[in-house]
């Protein structure tokens, strides 16, 4: 396409505008977590870095329990995704490579599942999870996200056209039961769609908030989301250590996010645009 | 010698026993498959007991008092009854629509403009400005509260900052129904229209460019090609993209709880739907009520839902 240079040059000028409105919510938390609380309510607002950062940090590490919500948080998130992987794998390169009867009519109700609307099971999940006495536990967060609909469609999607049939016959031959077929044979050619998943998973758990917030009750067991904001609710008078303490809990994320961006992104993309 | 006899044996065994497994006809099957029903069932299990009883179990809490400790008692429609006459319960599906309106609307309208800019073959960058664009999307949605408390706040925030210097007056955004629509509704745009255009931006390149050099070649305009070509070869992905922010614009929560508490502010505006069934169920304890709650925001969501689909479905019989 031939343009002229105005119009690349205008182009240019509005994706760069959006990018910063984009990035700026966070350069802003940045420049906040690195002042005191008088300078953020101060006027006019500071718009560059000052020199609390470490000070607030501090405080947040003195107020509450943030390592400890973030290990709760890392915990739940990576048992979640391991499990997640594994149920999900194995059940949809089931649904991708094998036959056997009622396939076809599992998998139409595996994907009718995923209408099922989430807001209406919220009270009676807690009732259930109350009788359970799961209530408070890290139980009720991880098992009933151990497996879900998507990430095995999403696996079937992917094993259909990358596992050949050839190599898992090849495997029976060798005397591979069907438990190494999948171990041994069709996981290491998943490991694309499985770190897709995985990061999608692991990002979910990590941000969930309605959930954790109705299941725990004990502070000890809070995950960053409910500490962050029990913090953001108490802590009205020293707003510094609120914003330094949510720049802490967002900043993991970042990164592992800007570390895998490119193909999370494109997959995200291929995901929307099959289904 | 030996060779024989151990084909013979390696064959008998199987011979021998699949005769009499046709006869005993799909329970063998489902034996013989065994691995493959243990490799699916966690996920038919765990929906049985969190998903599908659940479902069940609402229904029958929503006909029933119950405070969650207590003895259930029988409550008939009076749920129902009392949730189709709380002015409380229509502001929120009121706050809900008007939230659902001013986000969704621009952020599906700046997601095609910023998935066609990234698609032009001329602009630089593309892959730095999809991951700029994709950041707000992995956040969480505390901290994106707590940043956009700052911004909007009453008395020192960035936005009325700004308004006053430009001459004008500040606004207590906070304290203002529209003032909270507006900032939760911002909120939903910032986080979603990096993740709309990646998907945009998908069905984009999936276009094929002769069409636009044949648009060129008739003289159309840059605008008439998208209107001609692009947003009719998009409609699949459109509908995709407005049946989930209608899901997802019906369920906001997080956003007005974080912002403005569990009554959704002062004046109420950010009083949501489902925020509205959480203060109901879990801070008030009518438990039975938040599930009658829930089926009324399902009718809402499928209404929406099937509203959507013929509005963007009807276009193309045009």
């Amino acid at each position: 396409m031939a343009v002229t240079k105005w119009k690349s040059a205008l182009l240019h000028t509005g994706l760069i505008a959006g990018f910063l409105l984009s990035i700026f919510p966070f350069y802003w938390l940045a420049v906040m977590s690195t002042r005191t609380t008088p300078e953020i309510y101060s006027y006019p607002p500071k718009l560059w870095f000052g020199t609390q950062l470490f000070d607030n940090i501090s405080r947040v590490i003195a107020n509450i329990d943030f390592f400890g919500a973030f290990m709760n948080t890392l915990f739940v998130a990576s048992t979640c995704t391991v499990l997640v992987l594994f149920f999900d794998s194995l059940a949809g390169i089931t649904f991708a490579k094998y036959h056997f009867p009622g396939k076809k009519g599992l998998f139409v109700l595996l994907l009718a599942t995923m209408m099922a609307p989430a807001q209406l099971s919220l009270v009676p999940s807690f009732v259930i999870m109350a009788k359970f006495g799961w209530v408070g536990t890290y139980k009720a967060l991880i098992i009933p996200g151990m497996v879900n609909a998507f990430g095995i469609f999403w696996i079937k999607q992917y094993a259909e056209e990358s596992i050949p049939s050839e190599l898992l016959d090849a495997g029976r031959i060798d005397g591979c039961g069907f438990f190494r077929l999948y171990w041994n044979i069709s996981l290491p050619i998943l490991r694309p769609a499985l770190s897709f998943l995985g990061a999608f998973t692991f990002i979910g758990v990590w941000n969930d908030y309605l959930w954790p917030l109705i299941i725990l009750t004990d502070e000890s067991k809070f995950t960053l989301q409910v500490a962050l904001s029990s913090l953001n609710g108490i802590y009205t008078t020293d707003y510094s250590m609120v914003i330094a303490g949510t720049l802490l809990a967002v900043l993991p994320l970042i990164l592992l996010f800007l570390f895998i961006s490119k193909q999370f992104i494109s997959d995200i993309a291929a995901g929307a645009v099959k289904s | 010698m030996a060779e024989p006899l151990q084909t013979r044996t390696r064959l008998e065994p199987d011979l021998r026993t699949r005769q009499p497994e046709r006869r005993r006809g799909l329970g063998s099957e489902i034996w013989k498959h065994r691995y493959e029903y243990l490799a699916i069932s966690p996920f038919y299990l765990l929906f049985a007991v969190f998903g599908l009883f659940p479902i069940a179990f609402s229904m029958y809490l929503s006909f029933q008092r119950w405070d969650g400790i207590g003895e259930m008692t029988f409550n008939g429609v009076n749920n129902y009854r009392f949730m189709l006459t709380d002015v409380e319960f229509w502001k929120a599906v009121g706050n809900t629509l008007l939230i659902w309106v001013y986000s969704t609307v621009p952020m599906l309208f700046s997601a095609l403009v910023v998935a066609f800019l990234l698609n032009a073959s001329f602009v630089k960058f593309r892959t730095f400005f999809r991951i700029g664009y994709f950041l707000p999307n992995v956040t969480s949605l505390v901290a994106v509260a707590i940043i956009f408390s700052t911004l909007f706040s009453n008395n020192y925030g960035l936005l009325n900052y700004i308004l006053t210097q430009s001459g004008l007056n500040a606004v207590e955004w906070l304290n203002k129904t529209w003032g909270i629509q507006l900032a939760v509704s911002l909120m939903v745009v910032w986080r979603w229209v990096g993740y709309n255009a990646v998907i945009y931006l998908a069905g984009l390149q999936s276009i094929p460019t002769v069409l636009y050099e044949a648009a060129k070649i008739d003289g159309a305009s840059g605008i008439q090609s998208f209107f001609r070509i692009t947003v009719p070869i998009l409609r699949p992905i459109i509908l995709f993209t407005v049946i989930t922010s209608t899901i997802g614009g019906m369920q906001i929560f997080t956003e007005p709880q974080v912002l403005v508490g569990n009554d959704g502010g002062v004046s109420g505006g950010g009083l949501t739907i489902v925020l509205y069934l959480y203060r109901e169920a879990f801070v008030n304890n009518y438990f039975g009520y938040g599930a009658a709650v829930g089926w009324g925001m399902f009718v809402l969501i499928a209404l929406f839902s099937i509203v959507n689909w013929k509005l963007v479905q009807g276009k193309s019989d045009t």
